[in-house]
């Protein structure tokens, strides 16, 4: 007995550090190769440890004036998002927690039917064409403001709320209005912050609707910056002084990933837990 | 007989009344701050989300640019029968099935077992460190991903055909071969998602009674068996509900990261739906086709996610609505 449930804890032992040594590899890999001269890359002798250390591919990378635009125009889409997109979601997901509202069936069904029918590349992009929002910023920030998940995440949180709160406020004169601002967001400031993450980290990392909306290089965020460096061949675009795109080192390459991954990387520990957090509340009520 | 079938519709307009008897106007009133509240959301529906559907129209019309969407000439399903009579047309729709199919598949187990077998480890800071870590990929974007992937699958360098070589095997140009980019996608998509997907198992397995295990193992259950008869049971209505939403999602393979790791050379076996509709209307700017592609697609969609839930509703009563 005793034998039979040691293979069992050597299973799952190794089974999950298989799991977090693939998980990792690529990353430590990354970061080696970045650090690394280049013979050593080319002859694919770099693992998990620099060969021949410096810190020119960094170098070359802060050099790069559209890196550091793009850095700027992310910045700038991830908080104007955020923003506009909390707003609209506390005050569209308290509406929806009160039964009573005018419409409040059509209004939800409505808004769930977008998770299951939409219509389309084509048609949105000429919605947003006729609403002059094509190679704007507002067009970036706007076009996915809403999700219809958190909106649904946030009317769970705030149907968890209890209702005798509310109905002192009523008796203290508040509107609904009021009530949401005095007493409803100062109690959900953590799934406010939860979702303000995840619309932070879907703005970053949103790649599609700046790719097709956005016709000008100074308003690209970094990710279509980031394929145009790392993934498209045509290299014109990018302005590494004398460098023949093509003959692009690997350490400038991965350079380039975590000067733009690492602001994710490092607020990562910290903030998973609020992730964790709001897929928790989420699956309460399905 | 008769008067029992006479006396429940009363009934239910006598229950039914008081709700009735308040005005629109009043219960406008009541509700005005509310619908001000919800404006923002609404318009931001009905501008991006519900314009677009209505201008799906265009897949039925010959749309131009200069006449405009209302005016541009009827053509009936002419681009819907241009689609499925084209001998392209059967490749990309076989590409998204077969992405979709077996990335549900392989994808849905992958984190259910992850889970699982999390679930029996008794350490919690190694359990803590091991999700932790599982859940980092997640955060990475899709360029990303497809940058690490192109790169790591490099004949020159790529640290993958740098460890085929050392162990003695040929390189291989990964990213030009057709028969691997399924390999490719779905096994980079299992290696970003497991951890995260496993949250909500996990989330599930917690709330299993532990006094299941307790009787299990009075009657004489070995670990094989409660995971299969207590663990398994109890966190099945999660999975079903994933199962249903992920079936749903069967032919709705991403734009991004395909448009990322794909090439003109492997277009046989990576080339999909949206892809294509991409390049027939926003490079090849033939709107109304590539519409109608769009629109066969969400159709066929909808009926599945809209089917499977059906179907879960009458075999085990758990279902989205």
């Amino acid at each position: 007995m005793i034998k039979k449930g040691m293979i069992f804890t050597f299973l799952k032992v190794s089974f999950l550090l298989f799991i977090c040594a693939i998980t990792l590899y690529p990353f430590l890999h990354m970061i080696a190769v970045s650090f690394s001269a280049n013979l050593p890359v080319m002859q694919g002798k770099v693992g998990l440890i620099p060969i021949g250390f410096n810190i020119s591919a960094y170098k070359e990378v802060f050099q790069n004036k559209m890196l550091f635009t793009a850095y700027k125009n992310t910045i700038i889409y991830v908080v104007g998002r955020t923003l506009i997109g909390l707003l609209v979601t506390s005050c569209g997901a308290y509406a929806l927690t009160k039964k009573h509202m005018l419409f409040h069936r059509f209004f939800s069904l409505m808004v769930v039917f977008t998770m299951f029918f939409s219509g389309g590349m084509i048609p949105t992009y000429l919605v947003m064409q006729k609403l002059n929002l094509i190679d704007t910023r507002w067009g970036v920030i706007l076009i996915n403001c809403v999700s219809v998940w958190y909106l649904l995440l946030m009317r769970t949180f705030f149907s968890s709320i209890p209702k005798d709160l509310e109905d002192s406020g009523k008796i203290d004169g508040l509107q609904d209005i009021g009530i949401l601002w005095y007493i409803i967001l100062p109690l959900s400031k953590a799934a406010i912050a939860t979702i303000g993450l995840f619309y932070a980290v879907a703005m970053w990392n949103s790649f599609f609707n700046p790719f097709i909306y956005l016709n000008s290089p100074e308003k690209y965020p970094l990710q279509v910056i980031l394929r145009q460096i790392v993934i498209a061949n045509d290299m014109k675009a990018i302005e590494y002084a004398g460098e023949d795109a093509a003959a692009m080192p690997e350490s400038i390459k991965y350079a380039t990933i975590m000067v733009s991954t690492i602001p994710i990387i490092l607020v990562y520990p910290f903030i998973q837990k609020y992730f964790v957090k709001g897929v928790m509340i989420g699956s309460v009520k399905g | 007989m008769k008067a029992a079938v006479i006396e429940k519709p009363r009934t239910a307009i006598k229950k039914a009344s008081p709700i009735q008897k308040k005005s629109f106007i009043k219960r406008f009133n009541e509700s005005k701050y509310l619908l001000l509240l919800f404006l923002p959301c609404f318009l931001y529906f009905v501008i991006f989300k519900y314009l677009p559907m209505f201008g799906i129209i265009i897949s039925f019309k010959n749309y131009n640019l200069y006449k405009g969407i209302l005016n541009s000439p009827w053509v009936g399903l002419k681009y819907y029968r241009m689609f499925f009579e084209n001998p392209d047309s059967f490749n990309i729709i076989r590409n998204t099935i077969l992405l979709g199919v077996y990335r549900l598949f392989w994808g849905f187990p992958a984190p259910i077992i992850f889970a699982l077998v999390l679930n029996e480890v008794r350490n919690n800071t190694f359990k803590r460190v091991v999700q932790t870590i599982s859940y980092l990929p997640h955060f990475i974007s899709t360029v990303i991903i497809a940058g690490m992937v192109l790169q790591f699958t490099s004949p020159r360098n790529g640290f993958i055909n740098v460890l085929l070589k050392n162990i003695g095997l040929q390189p291989i140009n990964f990213m030009v071969l057709p028969q691997w980019f399924r390999t490719i996608y779905i096994g980079s998509g299992i290696w970003q998602d497991i951890g995260w997907s496993a949250i909500i198992y996990l989330a599930a397995l917690t709330s299993i009674n532990p006094e299941l295990y307790e009787a299990a193992t009075v009657d004489g259950a070995n670990k094989w068996d409660k995971i299969w008869n207590v663990t398994l049971p109890g966190i099945a209505p999660t999975i079903i509900t994933l199962f249903i939403l992920n079936t749903g999602k069967v032919l709705d393979i991403g734009f991004e990261k395909v448009f990322l790791l794909y090439n003109p050379a492997i277009y046989r076996t990576a080339d999909v739906i949206s892809t294509y509709v991409y390049r027939i209307g926003l490079q090849n700017r033939n709107f109304s086709y590539a519409t109608a592609i769009n629109m066969s697609q969400s159709i066929v969609s909808l009926i599945l996610v809209t089917s499977t839930n059906y179907l879960s509703k009458r075999l085990s009563e758990t279902s989205l609505w």
